[in-house]
This record gives structure tokens, sequence and C-alpha cells, in this order.
């Protein structure tokens, strides 16, 4: 019993149905995070007294990161570019660099809690930390829920293309379109909470 | 006219000759697909079938059980709740075993114990039970067959969706035993209060991450579904309301849990990590400076919570309204009155549903402006509502009315609705909820929706849709008996709480609001709601009973067995698990509510969706038929 | 799948790095003109606005969003309007309130 739309896209929507399913979570998604920018807008509004944030956190190494992410951001789209070209060997090696960025990106974002934690600076200290520590923190997770897919799709997911190239081709796209809207994320996400 | 000898073939009259031609064709049919498909069928263990289903029908039968189980469990909370209510201070009979010293010495119920029980009443119900049943069950397992599609866009995630429902009910459930009890804040679970509170409240939050990826991932698959699904010649136009009313539902779901979610995160980073989202500078508990940072904001959580919350009442509602249109439709033997307008309205109500939060924040010091504003929208909103209700009501003028059980709570359901949406009118006005907000004013509207309201109308459909799981159909005496008595105490539960609360007793009063003096007129009423409320559990029985019976003993049915339109009744009855839904994806050719539309005789007074346009070569009509196989 | 010649695809690869140095270049300004320490609303207003030219270049190239289909957009903008709602609400509330 077949699925229709898995691969080829439905006539009058134009999208196959991976396609609409992960612009919808995205959606969800900005929802999520908007609901964070929320309370940050709230409490600070609120607040008698808060601190710049090159004041209190390392802006050289969220920069790093955010150079790492944006590079991601491309060598994803490049892997997939390969696959419609079908040169499953330069895809394999973008997604690899991709693969290798988050990572990159998690051990920086490791260094920047230690030191402050090394320092006494916790989640608990005051209520920019509750603010920097949560929204850094679960921008992470999806940092690496992402890196668990793109390990699955250069491992044990990627027998799939030699049998159904359009529909591994497909997975890489809505994986890129999520790994783009973490990097979308963390563009926000930087200034607003170092920068500022 | 020749007097040829017809031979009925469930609903199609067909000459002899005709018939075993069909009869031959269905056999035929099903010996190809058992050998194309009958590998696969035996390399599917029972686990894979029946625990990690990924046929949206038996996940659909899942949450149902699930659900239901825990609607029951959710009650019984609720009628221990009633002894405290009815009896203040006295030992309750038979249960003070179960529920120990440490919430009921001597069998009085503590005011923790009353709390924690209100507490997962109320989560239980909205969460565990009424979402679950609504989408979770009667979603999955109709809109696919409504839409004439084989399963859900992405049926591992279906799968998945529910298991992380039920991990979330577990955990919920786990939280009785943790060592001050489960979550005592409300199901609101408003700071500073929450976050001070026992462990069980921990569980409450880690719960019910749980339950809102599951309905995240759930509303993802509704949407994909309905939207790239549908079969051909289906426009959105010619969806059933139902279909609609779900699809509106997940977007609902989709836009609005996130917030909650979050919010749950931050605290639950309150609680265990020590941060201060939600505790405000200063704070003081039991005469002793809480040791947190502060400088948060309790009204955060509010705010947060609510955005989540409100749109989720219609959630609980939107279902149901098309459950009650797709059965009202179906008894009236008539198409509903204004179709479009009812789905205009929904539309409208799902966009208006998030810019009214803050109806639920009056009291918390907001200023004239925002205020206003929310007044405003909260306003507008009810128009939506009655343009759907309206032409539910209108739907019955010139009907040609079956009283069968499905229809009974359906017709019960619209002035039920009825008292609930009105009774919401001066909660939604600043000056008359200053009077009524938090008090059993309060309770009593959102019960009326949501027991005699939406409850009622998943009874209509689990009695509508029943013959179409099993091929049985359930009893009709116990069911009437079910519904009389149901219609009866449910409303003698709920009709005082209005006066209850218009004479000032507060909610969330663990002995009821004895300390009122000027209330106690209406606090008497408490012992005939109590009554009412145990008996309409023994009102119960015979639907459970029936429901379980007439799996065996329940009157044999074919696969259309109420004559209905719509495509699920297409398929076979019971469709089978793994296959597919239908022998041929059904083509669509008109509207949902083709009852006695042109072409339509007294004999067969509806056109299927996807029956051929009727021709009369000797004046009969040949509708579709599931197995057998059209001409092309 | 799209039926895209090896062309087509050649041609936005250059895109996407273009894309890409004007990414890079950004975050050089952005980071450079918070040293400048600017006060309250300029540097809010300065640093949301380059961030959302990178969010437009991210969302419309990289994402394709400038080539999509109307349901996606319209998605979008529905859950836009309700993040601006969610942005505002709660903010407002505690701006205008009663007794401050």
């Amino acid at each position: 019993m077949e699925i229709p739309y898995t691969i080829q896209a439905r006539p009058d929507t134009g999208l196959y149905n991976g396609k609409l399913g992960i612009w919808l979570f995205l959606a969800s998604e900005v929802m999520l995070f908007g609901a964070l920018f929320s309370s940050l807008i709230l409490l600070r509004t609120g607040a008698e007294t808060w601190p710049a944030g090159w004041e209190r956190l390392n802006v050289p190494l969220a920069t790093l990161n955010t150079f790492i992410l944006i590079g991601s951001s491309v060598t994803v789209i490049l892997s997939w570019a390969s696959l419609r070209l079908g040169d499953f060997r330069k895809a394999k090696i973008y997604l690899g660099i991709t693969l290798l960025c988050g990572l990159g990106f998690m051990v920086i974002k490791a260094i920047e809690y230690g030191t402050k934690f090394s320092h006494h600076y916790y989640p608990s200290t005051d209520t920019f930390y509750s603010v920097y520590y949560m929204m850094t923190g679960l921008h992470g997770l999806h940092v690496l829920g992402g890196m668990v897919v793109f390990a699955y799709l250069l491992g044990p997911g990627a027998k799939m293309w030699e049998k159904e190239p359009g529909r591994y081709t497909n997975r890489v796209e809505v994986t890129g379109l999520y790994w783009h809207f973490v990097d979308l994320v963390w563009i926000f996400l930087f200034p607003i909470l170092y920068l500022l | 006219m020749t007097s040829r000898r017809q031979i009925r073939v469930g609903k199609s009259w067909m000459s002899p000759s005709e018939a075993e031609k069909a009869l031959r064709e269905a056999i035929r049919v099903q010996k190809e697909e058992e050998r194309q498909h009958g590998d696969d069928h035996h390399h599917q263990g029972f686990v894979r079938t029946y625990i990690f289903s990924t046929d949206h029908k038996w996940i659909g039968i899942q949450y149902a059980i699930t659900a239901l189980l825990f609607l029951l469990f959710g009650f019984g909370l609720m009628l221990i709740m009633r002894w405290q209510l009815a009896f203040p201070g006295q030992p309750i009979p038979f249960l003070a075993g179960l529920l120990g010293d440490a919430r009921a010495p001597g069998g009085i119920l503590l005011p923790e114990a009353y709390n924690e029980l209100g507490a997962m009443h109320g989560t239980i119900m909205v969460f565990l039970a009424i979402v679950p049943l609504a989408v979770g069950a009667f979603g999955n397992y109709v809109v696919p067959l409504q839409i004439g599609a084989p399963d859900m866009a992405f049926p591992k995630l279906n799968m998945m969706s529910y298991w992380v429902y039920a991990v979330g009910g577990v955990i919920m459930l786990m939280s009785f035993f943790a060592p001050a009890g489960a979550a005592q804040s409300g199901w609101t679970s408003y700071p500073p209060l929450s976050v001070i509170a026992g462990a069980g409240q921990t569980w409450w939050l880690v719960g019910m991450i749980f339950l809102i990826t599951s309905s995240l991932l759930g509303s993802v698959n509704f949407l994909v579904t309905i939207i790239q699904l549908r079969a051909p010649g289906l426009t959105f136009m010619k969806l059933p309301f139902f279909v609609w009313a779900q699809f509106i539902t997940s977007f609902l779901l989709l836009l609005a849990f996130p917030p909650l979610e979050a919010a749950g995160v931050m605290q639950l980073m309150d609680r265990v990590l020590g941060t201060s989202f939600f505790l405000p500078t200063g704070l003081v508990v039991g005469g002793e400076i809480v040791q947190a940072a502060g400088g948060g904001s309790p009204l955060l959580w509010q705010h947060l919570f609510w955005f989540l919350a409100h749109p989720e009442v219609y959630v609980l509602i939107l279902p149901a309204l098309g459950i009650v249109a797709e059965v009202i439709a179906n008894n009236t033997r008539k198409p509903l009155w204004g179709y479009r307008a009812m789905v205009y309205a929904t539309i409208f109500l799902g966009f208006m549903s998030f810019v009214v939060w803050a109806h639920h924040m009056f009291l918390t010091g907001m200023g004239t402006t925002i205020s206003a504003f929310f007044q405003t929208t909260t306003m507008i909103i009810s128009i939506p509502s009655v343009v759907i209700l309206t032409s539910l009501f209108l739907s019955l003028w010139g009907s040609s009315m079956r009283f069968n059980t499905p229809m009974l709570f359906a017709l019960a359901f619209l002035p039920m609705f009825g008292i609930g949406g009105l009774t919401g009118l001066p909660l939604g006005l600043a000056a008359a909820d200053i009077h009524l907000h938090d008090t059993y004013y309060v309770i009593g509207h959102f019960h009326y929706v949501v027991a005699p309201g939406t409850i009622f109308a998943m009874m209509a459909g689990i009695y509508y849709w029943y013959p179409k799981v099993t091929g049985r159909k359930m009893n009709e005496k116990l069911g009437k008996l079910h519904f009389w008595l149901s219609l009866v105490f449910i409303n003698v539960i709920f009709a005082p709480m209005f006066i209850q609360g218009l004479a000032g007793i507060s909610r969330r009063l663990y002995d009821g609001g004895e300390q009122y003096a000027h209330a106690h007129p209406a606090l008497k009423m408490n012992i005939p709601m109590s009554y009412a409320a145990w008996l309409l559990l023994l009102a119960q029985l015979p639907f459970i009973f029936n429901f379980f019976a007439s799996i065996k003993w329940g009157e044999k049915v074919g696969s259309n067995p109420w004559s209905a339109t719509t495509l699920e009744w297409a398929a076979t009855t019971s469709p089978p698990l793994g296959h597919g839904n239908f022998v041929e994806i059904p083509v669509v050719h008109r509207g949902p509510y083709e009852y006695n539309a042109p072409g339509t005789t007294d004999e067969m007074d509806f056109l299927a969706q996807n029956a051929e346009d009727p021709v009369a070569p000797d004046g009969g009509f040949f509708p579709q038929h599931a197995v057998a196989k059209q001409e092309a | 799948m799209s039926g895209h010649s090896v062309e087509e695809i050649k041609r936005e690869t250059r895109v996407y790095l273009t894309v890409f140095a004007a990414l890079a270049a950004l975050t050089v300004i952005t980071v450079a003109v918070s040293y400048l320490h600017l006060s309250g609303w300029v540097a809010i207003a300065l640093a949301l606005a380059i961030a959302s030219v990178k969010g437009f270049l991210v969302a419309g190239f990289f994402m394709h969003l400038l080539s999509e289909k109307k349901l996606v957009i319209a998605v979008l903008v529905l859950t836009v309007v309700f993040l601006l709602v969610l942005l505002w609400g709660p903010w407002h509330s505690a701006y205008d309130s009663i007794g401050g």
C-alpha cells in the first residue's frame, strides 16, 4: 500500500508530503522560539536593570559560532544540489562537513557554558542568565537534533540512495530546511542576546 | 417495463446475472489482493500489527480505548471530590482505604488531596481524555476514510504520536505516587504556587511536554493528510464538515501549543534549576523569603499558558461540532443548511481564537486599553460560534428525522452547547467578569460546553461509527437508556452551578465554600448535584456494557448501515488493517450531503459522494458498492 | 525531485555562494556596530534590521521561499501574524496595567 505524493509533488499544491510537513513543523517552531523571545521582551523591559549582552557574554566565540552555522547552511544545500546532480560522493562529503560544523558549534557552546560555570554563573544566578541558558540551550538541543538526523542520513539511512534516490534526496532537502531554520533562529538570537 | 426478478445486493437492486457478476468480480479482486499482498501479511507479527501499528485505523482504536479509560478515571477523581462538596468534613465511604492516610486520614479528604484531585481531573479530562478521543481517535480513524486516502501521510509518525501520548499518560498517572502527591496547582499550574509545590508538579510538567509533543506530531500529520491525500474530485468545499473541523483544529494545535511547551520548560527550569522566570522579586512563602534570584513574572506564565489554553477550548469543541454535523445531516436526510457559512465561520473562529486569550486574565490588573481589546475580540469570536450553531439548528427544519441514539446525542448537543456558549458571554465582558471570575459560574459554563457538549458529541460519534469499525450496531434500547439518564443527570450537576457562581461561591475550595455564610442556600444544592454525579456514573454502565457486548452480539450490518453519503461508508465494513482502505481509490463527484437530492428516489434517498451520476435505463439507481467494482 | 537541468543547478550553486558571502559580511557589520555601544532603540532597531536582512537571505535563497508554493507562503504569513500577536500581547499588558 503506497502513500501518494511521497516523492512526486501533488499537482495542485505543487508540494510533496515531506516538504509540506517540514514547513508546518517549522511554523510550530517559529511559535516555540517566538514564545521565548516574547518572554525575553517581557522580562527585560520589566526589569529594573539588565546588563548589555557584551558585558556578560563572549562575543568573539559566538561570532565564530555564527560563521560556523552559516557555513554549515551552505554545505547542506550544496549537498542537496550534488544529489540532484547525481553525485552521491560529493553529497556525502558536504553532509559530513555540515555534521562537523554542527559538532564545532556544540563544542564552542560547551566551552562557553563551561567557562560560565567555572565562574559560578548558573541559570539560577539571575534572570539574564536564566534567559541566556534557556534560549541558547533550547537552540543547542535543536542543533543536536539536526546532527542526529545528519548522522543517520550518512550512516544507516544512506542505503536509501541506491533503491530510492528521489526519496533520499527529498529527505536531505527536508532536513536541510530544518537546519536552515536552526541557523535562522541563531541569526536573531546572536545579536539579541550577545550584542544588545 | 418488464417484470424482471431483482436481487438486493447491499443497497442496490440487481438482476440475478448482474448480482452473480458482481459477486464473482468481488471474489476475483479479493483473491488478487491476497496474491499480491499475501506475503507481507504473514511477516507482520503481533507486535507490528497491534502494538506498534502504523495503520491509522488501529491507532485510532488505540487512542479511543486509552482516552475512554482516562475519561472514566478523570470522572472518578471528580466523584470523590463531589463527596467533599456535598458532605464537607465527613469520612468518605468505600474509598477511604484506597485514598490512604496521606490523603484522607480517618476517611476525611485533606485540602491538599482535594486540590490534587481537582488539578488532575482537569488535566486528565482535557489533555488525556477529550482531545485524544476527539482528534486522536475520531480524527485518526475517520479522516483518511472520509477523504478517500489509504492512510495518513506519515504512518510511522502517527504511531509515534500515539506512543508519546501513552508515555505522557503513564507519567501523569505515576505522578500520583510522588511524595506529596500529584500536581495540586490546578490544571492551569499558576506560579508561584506551582513552582514551590511538591515533586508531583515536576512529573506533571514532564508529562505535559510528552503530551504536547504527541499533539504537534499529530497535527502535522493531519494537515498534510487533508491537504495532500484527498481523493480525486474531492475539493475543499466538498469535504465533509467533520474534516474541515479537524483541519482547523490541527492548525490550532500546531501553532498554539508551542508557547506552552516553552513555558513548561521554563517552569521546569524554575523548579529544578532554580531559575526565576516566573518568580517575582521578594517572594515570601510561609513567612520565609524564597531563595531565588527573583525578577520573574507570574503573569508571563499566565500569558503563555492561556495563549495555548484558549485555542485549546476550540480544539475541544470543533471536532464535536464536526461529529454533530455529520450525524445531523445523515439523520435529517437533507444537506446541512449553510455549509459554506459554517466553513467560513470555522476558519474565522480558528483565526480569532489566537487573539482572545487574555479574557482569562481580566482580573490580573491589566490596563483598560488592553482589556478593551480582548473584550472586543472575545465578543467578535462569539459570532462564528452562533453562525455554526444556528446553521445546525436550521438544518433540522423540514427534515425527515430519524431518532436513533447518535441523533439523540447530537440533538441534545445543540441546546447544551447553546447554554454553554451563551453563559460565556458575561465572562467575556470584564465588568461582569469581576463578579463571576473564579466562581462556580465559570465551572458551569465550561462544563456545559465540554460535558453535555463535547462528550455528548463523542457519544454520538461512537454510536454512529461503531458499525464502521466493528461491523455491528450497538443496541438501541441500551443506547437510549444511556442517553436519557445522562441528559437528566448531567443537567442536574451543572445547571445549579450558575446559581452558585452568581451567589459568589468561589471555585477550588476544598470544602465547597462552607465559610461563606451568605451562600449557604446555594451551597445546599451541592447535595443533589453530587447525587446526580454518582448516578451519572451508573448511567454509563449500560453504555460500557453495550460497547463491549455489541462486538460479539450486536446486530450485524453491511458497509453503509446508516445510508450515509460520505466516503468512509464506501469502504468495506471494518476495513482490514494494513491493506489501505478502498479496493479502488474513490473518485468524488459531488458534495458531502446529497440526501434527497435531484436524482434520488424514495427507496434510495441519497447519493454517495463517489457514486456515479444516477443513470436510469429502467428507472433504477446503482450506487457504488465498495466490493463490487463498477465499470469505468 | 525537480526536473532542473545541470545548468540551472550550477547557477543556483553560484547564488548560494554569493548569499554566503553576503551573510558573512553582514555578520561582520553587525558585530562591528555593536562595538559602537549605541544606546536603546537605535541599537535594537539596527541589530534587528541587519538580522532581518540576513534572515531574509537564508529564508529566501537557502530555504527557497522566494520561489516556494503559495500554500507554504500562506502558512508562514499566518504564523508570523500569530507570532507578532504573541510578541506584543504579554509585553503590552505588562506595560499597560492598573497601578503600574
